[in-house]
């Protein structure tokens, strides 16, 4: 059946059928509280989520079947939307929730919290997606703390491990500072604007704010605010380190790479469509400046923190902030006077971002499978890895290409055609930025390929002693998207342009 | 299609060598490879291309442009198509690759299936390199090359191999960087919407050297430069070759430097001509230098390999005196010397190594009389060393006349001056000449001496079937150069109604 002739109800079901696959496993748990059957529950919660990416994807695909831009369901008197951004950025947060899922199965199998993981992985996934949908500010709170929430939770799942509840804690510090900042910002637009939802809020505004310019600027800024902790941005950044650190590495996986992507989806589609920069840079509120300079910064400081890290999960924490700093440019290069453009600045960002989704998340899941031997943190104790494990080695190497933006990778392909688009609006000096802190990340992503590759190892051989089927099996999948998202470019690409023509409509 | 599926079997072909056990991977690998080897030599008998693929001419082989990405103004499109310039180095690089890995047998005896695969893979890009016909093509192609490049050096190479690596993915990194950033500025002032070669030729067709035309040929020029490499930023090339195992100094030497010389003749002479004339005396300097000192260098080593990779450099600088002459058959000998050079540079890079696989030296001082103990090694040596210098009926002689034809009637520079700058260059041979002799001389004849206290026994079969094979085919073309110089003078003609006169 077209998915076109489904009731409108339905086209939330991504997000309906992780909601489902979290109650059963909350029931799975209650029934059986001390079950550690782990077959049952990782089962679960990975066929929900497949099933979440099947529809998302058929949702999608359809969406984008037409020549323009597919249509805008508004569901919850208009609080929430479902539209190509909304459906692209399912595809993302699902998919990476899927090869987290398939990861943890190996790396958790000796924790005692199995359901608890599995359901608050399901939950934060649920929420990611409704805020990918959220099309007011009250809702875009709601499921951004649906997201939150579990994720504190996560970071800090190995109780008994002191780096991991540090973490946790931090994290959640952070995370609570920002989500008040966040929601008082949200009040004071409100009391500028009179509305929460993005249109009214948009039309509000195109009506004059009658004097509440200052108001609105504040609440702006305090915006800005919360999409930066949400997406590791420069200067609410500091948590990221820490919280990917200690987390286990399947939650950092999934924080840095579906976390970050709600967080953008939101930031896109608020200031898309409730401050169109056109009237907003009028009242003397120019987000677009502030953009910019949270881009520049975010870039210089992630690639240059990175660069000088001897941890390589803090290395790859780092790098993500970079990457944040990459997609910023979807936002910091939109100009507000030409629709096409900036279209095609913010479809470049989404598909960095999809792109950045698959390898950051297999990055992270060789980290996650080198916890799993145990056989240290350090760039040292990766040296001569490649001998024991070239396969998982291989995929490594690919991630870190392709994160670098070395031609035959996806990766090369998100950035180029990013950095042409900001060029192409005129700021190609954000470009540069990008272009230079990238060569630079070439150097510390190729020291991870050097000490697989190329380096003996200090004592013997490193101890590898199994090879997990569900940690390999989510690594090569994950290589798999990173490669084949280089001749799919261009399908994405249009997908993702034409998301946000419709945004800009 | 050809094109897209030498590419496929290459890249396919790579990842079934790379899951497949270390024990079958070499024969697995050889066999593979012969299918490109066979594709290519069908499209060269197919080959029905006429004049130059950017400058309008009827392009062989082509598919697209078949559009891929379109981000706001531009197009990115898949592009492919083979004119006589790139035809002959396709060949090269398959029948190079095909030949490198039969020689790899003997030296590379630990995880096999990796490096067959990365062999192949490099493969699969060289073909895309000198096909593509579109600038991101054509530049995810160009930094393939590299990845397993690196690898090969870094794992399977010498005992300064990481140091080896390093600096030559460095060194290449930077200037695709610094080359990327003057073509891309050069587009956005063309009135063009896709990033096509010949869309971009046309576009800058008789604009002149405008400041921005210059800053770009510049930038592309050292770019391109290292990749050559040309005197001064040549000093990766002995490190990497020094370092790497022979089949992976074959295809350095044989085919990777070509990418620099190729790229060089497609986008810095063919899109700028106006530019490269203005600027000629500057190249002509650099060629020059890159054809003496590069010989003198040479001359100054006392390890065989590393006066095999010096001598490469020489060797560029003929090419560059070549492209800058702006004469048929200085662009064509050029072009010519490209292919051949490719043949017996590949030809010595082997020799030396099924010499060190007996004698694990490879020190000058080390050994002597090795004539006596593996004869038709010693002998396809000095042969290869024979081509080197310019012994007519090989294709040495013929590639290095035809550019000396060519500079000698250029006049790019004024009051004779291309027709010193090429006497001056032809004393590099002399050097050359008296380089290889020196070494020969000293290792392979008078009496039997090793340091090394190992038995030297006539190399095996398999070790001397692709020196024989390649030296048939230096003589071949040395032979009948018009095998492929017909193609290549049809080729390159355009550039020159182009740019310089006829």
């Amino acid at each position: 059946m077209p998915a076109e002739q489904l009731p409108e109800w339905t086209a939330l079901a991504p997000a309906y059928i992780l909601a489902a696959t979290a109650m059963v496993l909350f029931v799975i748990d209650s029934i059986d509280p001390d079950s550690d059957n782990r077959n049952l529950l990782a089962g679960t919660a990975i066929v929900g989520t497949l099933a979440s990416v099947g529809v998302a994807t058929w949702f999608l695909l359809a969406w984008g079947s037409g020549t323009g831009p597919g249509p805008t369901i508004t569901l919850f008197g208009e609080a929430v939307v479902v539209d190509g951004t909304s459906l692209f950025f399912t595809v993302i947060v699902t998919t990476v929730t899927a090869l987290v899922l398939l990861a943890s199965y190996d790396y958790l199998a000796d924790d005692p919290h199995q359901a608890e993981y599995y359901s608050l992985i399901i939950l934060a996934a649920t929420g990611m997606v409704l805020m990918a949908s959220s099309n007011s500010l009250a809702t875009v709170f709601v499921s951004l703390e649906l997201a939150s929430l579990p994720s504190y939770a996560l970071v800090s799942i190995l109780k008994r491990n002191r780096g991991s509840s540090e973490a946790g804690l931090k994290y959640f510090l952070i995370g609570a500072l920002s989500s008040a900042i966040f929601v008082y910002g949200i009040s004071l637009v409100y009391g500028a604007t009179g509305s929460l939802i993005l249109s009214d809020v948009a039309a509000a505004l195109d009506e004059g704010a009658d004097g509440f310019e200052g108001l609105l600027g504040v609440g702006v800024v305090m915006l800005i605010g919360g999409f930066a902790f949400k997406t590791a941005s420069v200067p609410f950044h500091f948590w990221a380190p820490e919280a990917y650190e200690g987390a286990p590495a399947p939650v950092s996986a999934f924080l840095s790479s579906a976390s970050k992507a709600a967080g953008f989806v939101i930031a896109f589609r608020v200031f898309v469509e409730a401050f169109p920069l056109d009237v907003v840079a009028a009242m003397g509120v120019d987000w677009a400046l502030m953009f910019q300079v949270l881009a520049v910064v975010t870039m210089i400081v992630g690639n240059f923190a990175a660069a000088v890290q001897s941890n390589v999960k803090r290395m790859l924490a780092y790098s993500s902030i970079g990457h944040a700093g990459y997609a910023l440019i979807g936002l910091a290069a939109i100009t507000g006077g030409n629709p096409g453009h900036d279209a095609t600045v913010l479809g470049a960002s989404m598909m960095h971002l999809l792109v950045y989704g698959f390898m950051n998340t297999g990055a992270f899941l060789f980290i996650a499978l080198v916890e799993h031997w145990d056989v240290g943190r350090t760039f040292d104790d990766y040296r001569g890895l490649a001998r024991t494990a070239p396969f998982a080695s291989l995929a490594m190497a690919v991630f870190m290409f392709s994160l670098a933006g070395l031609p035959p990778f996806s990766g090369f392909a998100s950035k180029y055609v990013l950095f042409l688009a900001a060029i192409g609006a005129g700021y190609w000096w954000l470009a540069a930025v990008g272009a230079v802190t990238s060569a630079l990340s070439l150097y510390y992503y190729s020291r991870v390929v050097k000490a697989l590759w190329l380096d003996d190892p200090i004592d013997g051989t490193p101890r590898v002693d199994s090879y997990p089927r569900g940690i390999y099996v989510a690594i090569i999948a994950a290589a798999a998207l990173t490669v084949l998202a280089l001749p799919a470019f261009g399908v994405g690409f249009d997908l993702a342009e034409t998301a946000a023509t419709a945004l800009f409509e | 299609m050809m094109i897209e599926a030498l590419i496929a079997v290459a890249l396919i072909g790579s990842l079934v060598v790379l899951a497949s056990p270390d024990r079958y991977a070499a024969q697995l690998a050889l066999a593979i490879s012969l299918i490109p080897v066979a594709g290519s030599l069908w499209m060269y008998s197919a080959f029905d291309g006429a004049g130059n693929a950017l400058l309008g001419g009827d392009i062989a082989f082509e598919t697209g442009p078949i559009t891929w990405v379109e981000v706001g103004d531009y197009a990115l499109q898949w592009h492919m198509g083979l004119d006589g310039v790139s035809m002959p180095l396709v060949v090269l690089t398959t029948v190079l690759t095909t030949l490198a890995i039969l020689s790899a047998w003997t030296p590379i005896d630990e995880r096999q299936s990796q490096f067959y695969g990365l062999m192949l893979l490099m493969q699969g890009s060289l073909i895309g390199v000198f096909a593509a016909l579109d600038f991101f093509v054509w530049f995810v192609f160009w930094e393939a090359v590299l990845v397993p490049m690196y690898f090969l050096i870094g794992v399977w190479g010498g005992p300064r191999r990481k140091y080896a690596a390093i600096k030559f993915f460095v060194y290449t990194n930077v200037a695709s960087l610094v080359m990327f950033i003057g073509f891309i500025a050069l587009v956005f002032s063309l009135d063009v919407t896709t990033f096509g070669l010949p869309e971009i030729t046309a576009a800058l067709e008789g604009t002149g050297p405008t400041p921005l035309a210059t800053a770009a040929f510049f930038a592309m020029f050292a770019g391109f430069a290292v990749k050559v490499p040309i005197v001064p930023v040549h000093t990766w090339l002995p490190d990497a070759h020094v370092e790497a195992p022979t089949p992976v100094s074959v295809m350095l030497a044989g085919v990777l430097l070509k990418m620099g010389t190729y790229a060089l003749l497609r986008f810095n002479f063919t899109m700028l001509p106006e530019v490269a004339i203005e600027y000629a005396p500057f190249i002509v300097a650099l060629a020059v230098l890159s054809v003496i000192y590069g010989a003198l260098l040479a001359l100054a080593q006392r390890d065989l390999k590393r006066i095999v990779a010096y001598s490469s450099i020489s060797s560029m600088g003929y090419v560059l005196l070549g492209l800058v002459a702006y004469t048929v058959h200085g662009v064509g000998g050029a072009t010519f010397q490209m292919v051949s050079h490719g043949l017996i540079s590949g030809l010595m890079f082997m020799t030396v190594g099924v010499i060190y696989n007996a004698t694990h030296t490879r020190m000058v001082t080390d050994m002597s009389g090795l004539a006596d103990k593996m004869p038709v090694t010693v002998g396809v040596f000095v042969a290869a060393a024979f081509g080197y210098m310019g012994l007519p009926l090989m294709s040495g002689f013929a590639a290095e006349y035809f550019v000396f034809v060519g500079s000698f009637q250029s006049d790019t520079l004024p009051n004779h001056g291309m027709a010193l700058a090429t006497a001056i260059a032809m004393f590099g041979i002399v050097v050359v000449a008296g380089y290889l002799l020196f070494a020969m001389q000293r290792t392979m004849f008078g009496p039997f001496e090793l340091e090394t206290d190992y038995e030297i026994v006539p190399a095996p079969v398999r070790d001397v079937t692709p020196l024989l094979v390649l030296l048939g085919l230096v003589i071949l073309l040395g032979i009948a150069p018009d095998l492929i110089y017909e193609m290549i003078r049809d080729a390159v003609s355009p550039v020159l109604e182009n740019g310089g006169d006829l």
